[in-house]
């Protein structure tokens, strides 16, 4: 029995490491999903900004037929559609600053055409020529994220340089309900805290990691709720409500570029395609479901909305419509051009300079390019 | 100028650590995006002490605690190369780094070539890695193999005090990323070394004969890197005495590989042996044996032998000394390249 152990002696109270850093109370999310359209609050939404978000609303879902349709010709190796997810790539592609950053995963190509990138360019590595068709720099958008949640400490390692270098830059990064529940997402949400990183977190709960529905993914009250956890705050958003979704994350945006630290705003929202074209959304799902989320369509409810205000006539909606056919049609002249690769590019950007192997294998390249092209001319 | 070590041009005995600690310091010196971050490497100075002082110069926004997380960590390194930094990463010990290899794997080692070259990663890994301090489980692993087998990574681990200053500063200003193996049984080896020679950046894809053979009757190259390149030294001195004239070939670089020097020292020795402490099997040795048996076949009077660690985990500490390749398993090897005796079944290599 040492002296500590003896009754009676002396034990100290350690410091109190214990507390809470914060209260937890203000971060914690609403009850229920934010929403504005069909409220008395969305009277005071801009009639530019409903606009916008309604032309883009209608392109987008236009875009995702199209790339669908694209991988039924042959033209895409896979598409993950956003279809019933285009009021969260909209709100996202929109609410930033040019010198922000958005970090997209795999299925947020709309998101990343909406701030700009060209539709093409987008579709590069589903198409399979490269993996990435654009310059991440020209519009800061982040390479599309194939591994789950491999990105989100990426933004948070962006902001926190830009923050370091005295730039008022924002990351919005992007991930679905799956990706959650990487090991990844704890680590970037904790150091986006611990740091007090200028990034906001977009989860996109389309209900589904592939065939896994969210109760099997998460015991979790609400995915905002994980946001306490970190000590950064949680907002739940109805991810089908355009002008709601593009509000929570301008707060977000607002509060992040102000100092205020990083948000996790939880859109929910609805998944109405497969996971991909591969994919067989019938075996995992009724069709009940999908129809019930059909009847809460992200493109329906802004338009009732702005019909309700007078914003929007059949004009108007005749007028989105020809744009997005126009975008349409665009795509698919554009997509049935066969793409021109030069093999010897592979060895192009391994690294700054080749090493001498790669010299070695690039020169065997070649000559197995100018055989081919030899056999080729002898034929004709 | 109050450092470490001194900024004048004199030699002055120096460990490895206080090398490292030096380059470091120089890089953020130079250049204001370096930015050194990890698990204890600001207050503490790094359980190696080798970020020592850096947070006091620099500030904590040069160099970071970061929370304990190998993948954030890295991960938000990439994120931080992005946007301009050069990001010098501390993974505490070789096998503390697993968790940080998707974001290695699928991000640092190929975000140049997917983007096509917009967006490198200058990116360096400092790994404490290899065994003989004693330590326990997972603080001993030689794991430089995972990091050969990736494409768009560079692999170097330095032998030297000087080479451990030279290569770091290199590593920095790579444009790509770069797994820096620091040999951690070599942390407190010391050399007269000085800061300032300018021969003391080699660059990065370099090997080094770090002792020539003189044209004796039986030679032999002895290859190797990191831990094991002291153990040749030593074995090539032993093996005077038996009559052999050893040159020992310090390849520095694992990727990019110096084929050129490697090739060169073995035609003319005729014999070769490659010496790491990592498992045999699937080993860089084997790599390095079909490389120099690919390309100078007609010159070997043997075959390329490997003199290995076992193909077993890391032992405990103290049954590792049974493990590592020391000089006299190198000598026995070197023994067995009079290849007219014999090669018989079951032999171990």
């Amino acid at each position: 029995m040492t002296v500590l152990e003896q009754p009676g002696a002396y034990r100290p109270t350690p410091p109190p490491g214990w507390q809470p850093r914060v209260e937890a109370g203000p971060l914690l999310p609403d009850a229920e999903p934010y929403r504005l359209l069909g409220t008395a609050a969305a009277a005071g939404i801009s009639p530019d900004l409903l606009t916008r978000l309604h032309r883009e609303l209608v392109r987008g879902r236009r875009y995702n037929t199209q790339a669908t349709a694209l991988t039924r010709q042959g033209r895409l190796a896979v598409y993950p559609s956003s279809t019933g997810q285009e009021a969260c790539q909209v709100a996202a592609g929109l609410v930033l600053e040019d010198r922000d950053w958005l970090f997209p995963s795999y299925r947020d190509t709309l998101a990343a055409v909406v701030r700009g990138l060209d539709p093409v360019d987008a579709l590069t590595l589903l198409r399979g020529d490269w993996h990435s068709g654009y310059d991440p720099h020209a519009h800061r958008v982040a390479p599309l994220c194939t591994p789950l949640a491999t990105q989100l400490p990426h933004a948070v390692g962006l902001a926190h340089a830009a923050r370091l270098k005295g730039d008022d830059v924002v990351a919005l990064a992007l991930v679905g309900d799956g990706g959650t529940s990487e090991g990844d997402f704890h680590e970037a949400l904790n150091f986006a805290a611990v740091w007090h990183a200028p990034v906001v977190f977009l989860v996109q709960n389309n209900g589904f990691a592939i065939s896994v529905p969210l109760a099997k993914q998460t015991a979790a009250p609400s995915l905002a709720h994980k946001a306490v956890g970190y000590g950064m705050p949680g907002r739940l958003v109805d991810g089908n409500d355009v002008a709601a979704v593009h509000q929570v994350l301008a707060e977000a945006v607002r509060r992040a570029r102000g100092g205020g630290g990083p948000t996790l705003v939880e859109a929910v929202t609805y998944r109405i395609e497969a996971h991909t074209n591969a994919d067989d959304a019938t075996r995992y799902r009724p069709d009940s479901e999908v129809e019930a989320w059909r009847a809460h369509d992200p493109i329906a409810l802004l338009e009732d909305a702005m019909r309700d205000r007078r914003l929007l006539d059949d004009e108007g909606v005749q007028a989105a419509r020809e744009s997005a056919e126009r975008l349409a049609a665009d795509l698919r002249t554009r997509m049935h051009q066969d793409a021109v690769l030069d093999p010897m590019e592979l060895f192009e950007h391994v690294y700054a300079d080749r090493t001498s192997q790669l010299r070695e294998q690039a020169a065997q390249l070649r000559a197995e390019l100018d055989a081919e092209a030899g056999d080729s001319g002898k034929g004709e | 100028m109050t450092t470490a070590i001194g900024a004048d041009t004199a030699r002055k005995p120096a460990t490895m650590a206080q090398a490292l600690g030096r380059a470091l310091r120089d890089a953020m010196a130079a250049d204001p995006s370096v930015h050194v971050l990890g698990e204890d490497v600001g207050t503490l100075g790094g359980v190696f002490r080798i970020t020592d002082g850096l947070a006091k110069e620099f500030g904590e926004d040069r160099c970071t605690d970061t929370p304990l997380a190998e993948a954030g960590i890295l991960g938000t390194a990439v994120g931080m190369a992005m946007y301009g930094l050069r990001p010098v990463v501390e993974m505490q010990f070789d096998a503390f780094a697993y968790p940080s290899f998707e974001q290695l794997i699928s991000h640092v080692s190929r975000m140049r070539n997917r983007t096509r070259g917009a967006m490198p990663m200058p990116i360096t890994v400092r790994v404490p890695y290899g065994g003989g301090i004693g330590g326990v489980e997972h603080h001993s692993d030689s794991s430089e193999i995972y990091y050969m087998a990736t494409p768009g990574l560079h692999v170097v681990a330095p032998a030297t005090v000087a080479d451990a200053y030279g290569l770091l500063r290199a590593a920095i200003a790579s444009d790509d990323p770069v797994i820096f193996l620091e040999p951690k049984r070599l942390y407190w080896s010391k050399a007269d070394w000085s800061a300032d020679a300018p021969e003391q950046v080699p660059p990065i894809g370099r090997a080094v004969v770090r002792r020539p053979a003189t044209g004796g009757r039986r030679s032999a190259t002895l290859i190797s890197y990191g831990p094991s390149v002291p153990v040749c030294l030593e074995a090539a001195e032993a093996a005077r005495a038996e009559g052999w004239d050893l040159e020992v070939v310090d390849l520095r670089s694992l990727v990019p590989f110096d084929d050129d020097t490697v090739c060169a020292s073995v035609r003319r020795t005729g014999r070769a042996v490659v010496v790491h402490e990592a498992t045999g099997f699937g080993g860089p040795g084997g790599e390095i044996a079909a490389r120099v048996t690919e390309r100078c076949f007609h010159h070997l009077e043997a075959p390329v032998l490997r003199v290995a660690g076992f193909d077993i985990p890391y032992p405990p500490p103290m049954l590792e000394r049974h493990h590592l390749p020391g000089v006299d398993r190198v000598l026995d090897a070197v023994a067995r390249l009079q290849w007219e005796s014999e090669w018989t079944e079951g032999s171990a290599v």
